[in-house]
């Protein structure tokens, strides 16, 4: 083939910003980022959502006051596919009869709908830990709230930026 | 039938808390999605995923759209006698699915 | 999504300049896409019990051991346990069939079985049945360096594989080797450009939400030129692969492998 001609697109360039010619390519690919992102966006638009998140989060928790603390929630910071982001939960807890999680409830901010999934648990379970995958439509916080067997409710929050691959199908 | 992956220890000692893992086959097609013609595909997803051993609950999962294509969970529990788990997946379009399990408790 | 991948693809095209290391990978170099993946991904892929694409290596392997009709004999009738008798094979595919005078790849030689041995109808180009049995067969591979045979016969075929990879095609005027050559570890957009290596097919990829083949992935890269791809089966395809597996040779197989 002409090497010649693919010798024309710089590796280095890609990278560097000389402060001339290297600013307009970023500016080309931060265009097709955001545009990339509106794209991705465009289904989880707040006016289309079925319920805000607050009221996904009351609708579980009730008026009970929540705290900060005893859950920890773990997803990867930088997702490369938010069609399936692995999401780790975990509640300090005895798990025993007298003094175990009863729910954990996952939300989202900006999914077409605030529900991530709800989890139901017992001292059976032994450990209050729960592994799943989740969809992120874009950037956005989840949130975990764990409902205790004494009636209290405690929460752990994530933020996780949302990549968009660079060449999709169709 | 969805195929369904379950791992968990084949035997453990009483009062070990051992860890169970399911996969299940299911596109988890959200609802929210155009397909090809432009028209919004509609809902097809597991809507609740329920472990039970020897007939009790022992734990309880309910979907949304949120959750990835083929559905993964992984959680917990205390292993007390020996006896047969059973997992079922319920959805939408009257998905309904069970698989077992047995455990040896030494 | 079809604008925005045209869009950094252009921005790519566009920009000038000298090419810092044009050219083939050194060997040195050489690494699978696996490299590029966070720390969550990997794990997905290096745990059999958590990997979604295990599903459907589940559904080869009772493929492999049920019979397609009562008079013909199941995969594992002939060739008995495949963890025995399909080491190794995946990873001398695409291999010369002598019977149609052609190179075909793995999807192929499963189809040809089905055909010349089972007396039944070769499954469709990325059905699950298809993609689950290679799957299956490639699983036996795990492990195994990329071993291209040394065929003269096949010599043409890869040649012709090379100038399409090398060759710019479609609108956007850019070719296989430009990206996967010339700039894999650079980022377009956020992801970061791989070397393109096919160490790892069929494989689950989280776009496509499930397993898919080589030639799906090869029809992917052409629509993001703006080329028109061709069908699946034609044996342009098979030339590519027979190229990229020389091109990716020593690398370990790691089917079913995991990408976002």
């Amino acid at each position: 083939m002409n090497r010649s001609a693919k010798d024309d697109l710089a590796k280095d360039d890609l990278a560097r910003d000389d402060g001339r010619g290297a600013i307009s390519r970023r500016h080309l690919l931060a265009g097709a980022a955001t545009s990339a992102l509106l794209g991705t966006l465009r289904p989880a638009e707040a006016s289309q959502r079925t319920e805000t998140t607050q009221s996904a989060i009351r609708r579980f928790a009730g008026e009970a006051e929540i705290r900060g603390g005893r859950v920890s929630l773990d997803l990867p910071p930088l997702v490369e596919n938010g069609n399936t982001v692995p999401l780790t939960v975990a509640v300090e807890s005895p798990m025993t009869e007298a003094d175990h999680v009863r729910r954990i409830g996952i939300f989202n901010e900006k999914n077409p709908q605030p529900n991530v999934v709800t989890l139901h648990l017992g001292p059976r379970a032994g450990r209050a830990q729960v592994a799943t995958r989740i969809r992120l439509a874009d950037t956005q916080r989840i949130t975990a709230i764990a409902e205790m067997s004494d009636g209290t409710y405690w929460s752990a929050s994530a933020d996780a930026i949302v990549t968009l691959a660079a060449c999709l199908e169709g | 039938m969805a195929r369904a992956l379950i791992n968990l220890p084949k035997t453990a000692k009483a009062g070990d808390v051992i860890e169970i893992k399911t996969l299940i086959s299911h596109p988890m097609e959200t609802g929210f999605r155009p397909g090809p013609d432009g028209r919004i595909l509609p809902r097809n997803i597991i809507t609740e995923f329920l472990c039970r051993f020897e007939g009790e609950e022992i734990f309880r999962a309910e979907l949304f759209p949120a959750s990835a294509a083929n559905p993964y969970l992984t959680f917990t529990t205390v292993a007390t006698r020996s006896g047969t788990f059973q997992f079922t997946w319920r959805g939408d379009g009257g998905f309904d699915q069970t698989e077992t399990a047995t455990l040896t408790v030494a | 999504m079809i604008r925005t991948a045209t869009a950094a693809l252009a921005a790519l095209l566009l920009a000038p300049g000298p090419a810092a290391f044009p050219g083939e990978i050194a060997p040195a170099d050489k690494r699978s896409g696996f490299a590029e993946m966070g720390p969550a991904l990997q794990a997905m892929q290096r745990d059999d019990t958590a990997h979604p694409g295990m599903l459907w290596v589940q559904d080869g392997a009772d493929l492999w051991a049920r019979a397609p009709s009562a008079d013909a004999p199941a995969c594992g009738g002939c060739h008995g346990e495949a963890r025995a008798s399909m080491r190794g094979v995946a990873a001398r595919y695409p291999a010369w069939d002598a019977r149609s005078g052609r190179p075909i790849d793995l999807e192929d030689r499963i189809n040809q079985c089905r055909r010349t041995h089972q007396q039944a109808e070769p499954f469709a180009r990325e059905s699950a049945d298809l993609l689950g049995l290679t799957a299956f067969v490639a699983l036996q591979s795990r492990g195994m360096p990329l071993a291209p045979p040394d065929d003269s016969r096949l010599a043409p075929a890869r040649q012709e594989g090379r100038a399409l990879f090398e060759a710019r095609m479609g609108q956007l005027g850019l070719s296989c080797a430009i990206c996967h050559d010339d700039h894999w570890g650079r980022h377009l957009g956020a992801a970061v450009i791989p070397q393109g290596h096919p160490t790892g097919y069929p494989l689950y990829r989280l776009e496509w939400q499930g397993l898919g083949s080589l030639q799906r992935r090869l029809r992917n890269c052409m629509s993001g030129m703006r080329a028109e791809p061709y069908p699946f089966g034609a044996p342009e395809y098979v030339a590519l692969e027979l190229y990229l597996a020389e091109r990716a040779a020593p690398l370990p197989l790691e089917t079913p492998a995991l990408r976002p």
